[in-house]
């Protein structure tokens, strides 16, 4: 398939970055177009990269200090009068930390604050547990109003900065600290807010993944397609509002998903898709994620494996998934016999 | 101040406090003492001192006011339905199912209200965006904020202070409500967040204290907090909670409850002699 994403024939040569970069870099990038932009932090810009925009703009600049509820009702106040401001800090002192501020000072007067939380998932790594935030989807998703969007990849973050500028209301942007392929093609890559990508056709099952686990996804569909096993990939950006047609296309047309994110399997993409395909057309979902548990201290690349966040892990679950549809549609089958016999 | 502005203003305030009562006792709910303890102080700012249009709620160059103890609704939209932001009627429809008037301020719902409060703390956070905001925009509008001392114990407040007085929004006046008494009790039995001019001092803050029922005090610490420059301003207002209803005055038990009929008609008479009584002092002026 020749259209945005590079060629499998390039995947040797990706270049990596991690989307926290790109978040800065993107920033810095549109602020001469959105001159009412204004960029927050609470002294995390040397991590979160707000110090690329910095040192771009000082002026536009505003460090808060470490005080991420201010940073909220400030980033608030400004969005109350006219301005554009992303706020900006960890994803666990976002979400986490300050989450009623969000609900109350930004979610509820629907002001247009954009969170930009970096660090989000166990990609996190060494600094453990207390900063790995695999809770920040199903916090933001429970705020009504708030668009939450989690890109892939260094081209689709950037795109993603100048969606949440365009989106009125608030957004939660999701950015990781680990650096990662960039398998998008920037000049052909197009970012339709809402809407998911079908990353790799197939029929045999869909894999549905968002941020990191994108590319983890497609390469597990690349590896069961040794196999001749067939997955689609769907790269879900925005994770509210969730694309349900994408979905449920997919439920109908592969019997099974499969979705993968680096957050808990409590209240995050997975909850969000089962929820869709449940009240739409209802097919098994599997759901890897973090199991309900806390990390811990390690490198980013050692979490994502242990926690099954890989690309051979999705996988072995495909495979396993597959069984299971194989198995139900036997039963059904086998229950359809009944009833042809009982209407007899 | 001279006396006639400053027996008009006495009489704009007791009807302030009949929509107090009358919003309170039609809601059969809502915050009475920590409303009539900011009458004056609303009054002075909404009919003296802010620039505002009525007829242009978000005009850009307008003066801003963030109630952050939300709480206290009933005195700000008794003071917006007299500016004329909406009609008096709603002032009967307040905490009623669709009405414009909710429980906390809601600037989504509300025509004049310039920030979204009522859980405590965030709306001094909110000031301060919206002063900086008017740095970065080059405006010249003022901030103003009301708090209440109980709110005070809020770490919130003390992260917006700092940020205040390090951002230098010498565009921002703060005004603190001590009147002294937070639901559980006595506020210096509680969280003992005194004394508040010292740790405002500390923060970097220019501390003017005064009795926030005197209008001569009001309108001094607000031209004072317009030419002190380089820092912010707060306004230690020395209050009575339930002030001007005699049997809901230093009451902990008028923090959040409506009256009945009883008490409904009582206040009212007290109100009537208010309004009476200032109508007759302006009158000889």
């Amino acid at each position: 398939m020749k259209s945005w994403r590079k060629g499998w024939e390039d995947v040797c040569e990706l270049v990596k970055k991690a989307t926290r970069v790109s978040y800065g870099e993107g920033l810095r990038d549109l602020f001469p177009k959105y001159r009412n932009l204004v960029v927050l932090d609470a002294d995390l810009a040397e991590a979160t990269q707000t110090k690329i925009f910095k040192k771009a703009y000082p002026e536009r600049f505003i460090d808060c200090g470490i005080a991420e509820s201010n940073l909220m009702g400030v980033a608030a106040g400004l969005a109350a009068s006219g301005m554009i401001p992303f706020a900006s800090t960890f994803a666990m002192f976002a979400a986490g930390r300050a989450f009623e501020q969000i609900r109350n000072s930004i979610g509820y007067p629907q002001l247009p604050v954009k969170i930009g939380a970096t660090h989000a998932g166990i990609s996190v790594g060494e600094d453990g547990a207390t900063h790995q935030c695999n809770e920040d989807i199903a916090l933001m998703r429970s705020i009504p109003g708030m668009t939450i969007i989690s890109p892939a990849d260094d081209v689709e973050a950037k795109a993603a900065v100048e969606a949440a500028i365009l989106q009125e209301g608030p957004v939660y942007l999701r950015f990781s600290r680990l650096a990662s392929p960039v398998f998008n093609d920037s000049a052909t890559y197009r970012f339709n807010l809402g809407k998911g990508i079908c990353v790799r056709d197939g029929n045999d099952i869909t894999i549905v993944a968002t941020g990191l686990m994108v590319y983890e996804a497609i390469q597990a569909a690349d590896l069961l397609a040794r196999e001749k096993i067939y997955a689609r990939v769907i790269d879900i950006h925005t994770i509210k509002p969730l694309d349900a047609e994408i979905l449920v296309q997919a439920a109908e047309e592969t019997g099974i998903l499969l979705t993968v994110e680096e957050h808990s399997i409590i209240g995050g993409l997975g909850d969000a898709v089962c929820s869709t395909v449940c009240q739409n057309k209802p097919v098994p979902v599997v759901k890897i994620g973090i199991q309900d548990q806390f990390g811990h201290s390690g490198s980013a690349e050692e979490l994502l494996k242990e926690f099954g966040l890989c690309k051979d892990h999705i996988a072995d679950v495909a495979r396993k998934a597959l069984q299971k549809k194989t198995d139900d549609t036997r039963h059904e089958n086998r229950n359809l016999g009944c009833a042809a016999k009982a209407r007899k | 101040m001279e006396q006639g502005k400053e027996a008009e203003l006495k009489t704009v305030s007791a009807q302030i406090r009949r929509g107090i009562i009358e919003g309170v006792f039609y809601a059969k709910s809502g915050h009475p003492g920590g409303s009539l303890s900011i009458v004056e102080l609303l009054t002075y700012l909404y009919f003296v001192e802010m620039s505002i249009d009525s007829e242009n709620p978000k005009w850009e160059q307008r003066d801003r006011f963030v109630l952050s103890k939300g709480h206290a609704a009933p005195a700000l939209y008794a003071v917006l339905a007299h500016k004329g932001f909406f009609s008096y009627k709603e002032i009967k429809c307040l905490r009623h199912n669709g009405a414009m008037l909710q429980g906390h301020p809601d600037m989504k719902k509300t025509p004049g209200v310039d920030m979204t409060t009522g859980s405590l703390g965030q709306g001094v956070s909110a000031a301060c965006g919206i002063a900086l905001a008017g740095k970065l925009q080059g405006e010249n509008y003022r901030v103003y904020t009301i708090v209440g001392d109980g709110e005070t114990e809020e770490g919130q407040v003390w992260e917006a202070a700092m940020f205040a007085a390090h951002k230098k929004l010498d565009n921002l006046c703060v005004f603190v409500d001590c009147n002294g008494l937070q639901i559980d009790g006595l506020v210096s039995e509680i969280g003992g967040p005194e004394p508040l001019d010292k740790k405002f001092e500390a923060f970097g803050f220019h501390v003017i204290t005064i009795d926030a029922h005197e209008f001569m005090q009001i309108e001094n610490a607000v031209n004072e907090a317009k030419c002190t420059k380089g820092v912010p301003t707060v306004v230690i207002a020395k209050s009575v909670k339930g002030k001007g209803i005699s049997f809901m005055e230093n009451q902990v038990g008028w923090h959040g409850k409506a009256p009945n009929q009883e008490q409904y008609e009582q206040a009212m008479r007290e109100i009537r002699t208010h309004e009476k009584l200032e109508k007759g002092m302006g009158g000889c002026v």
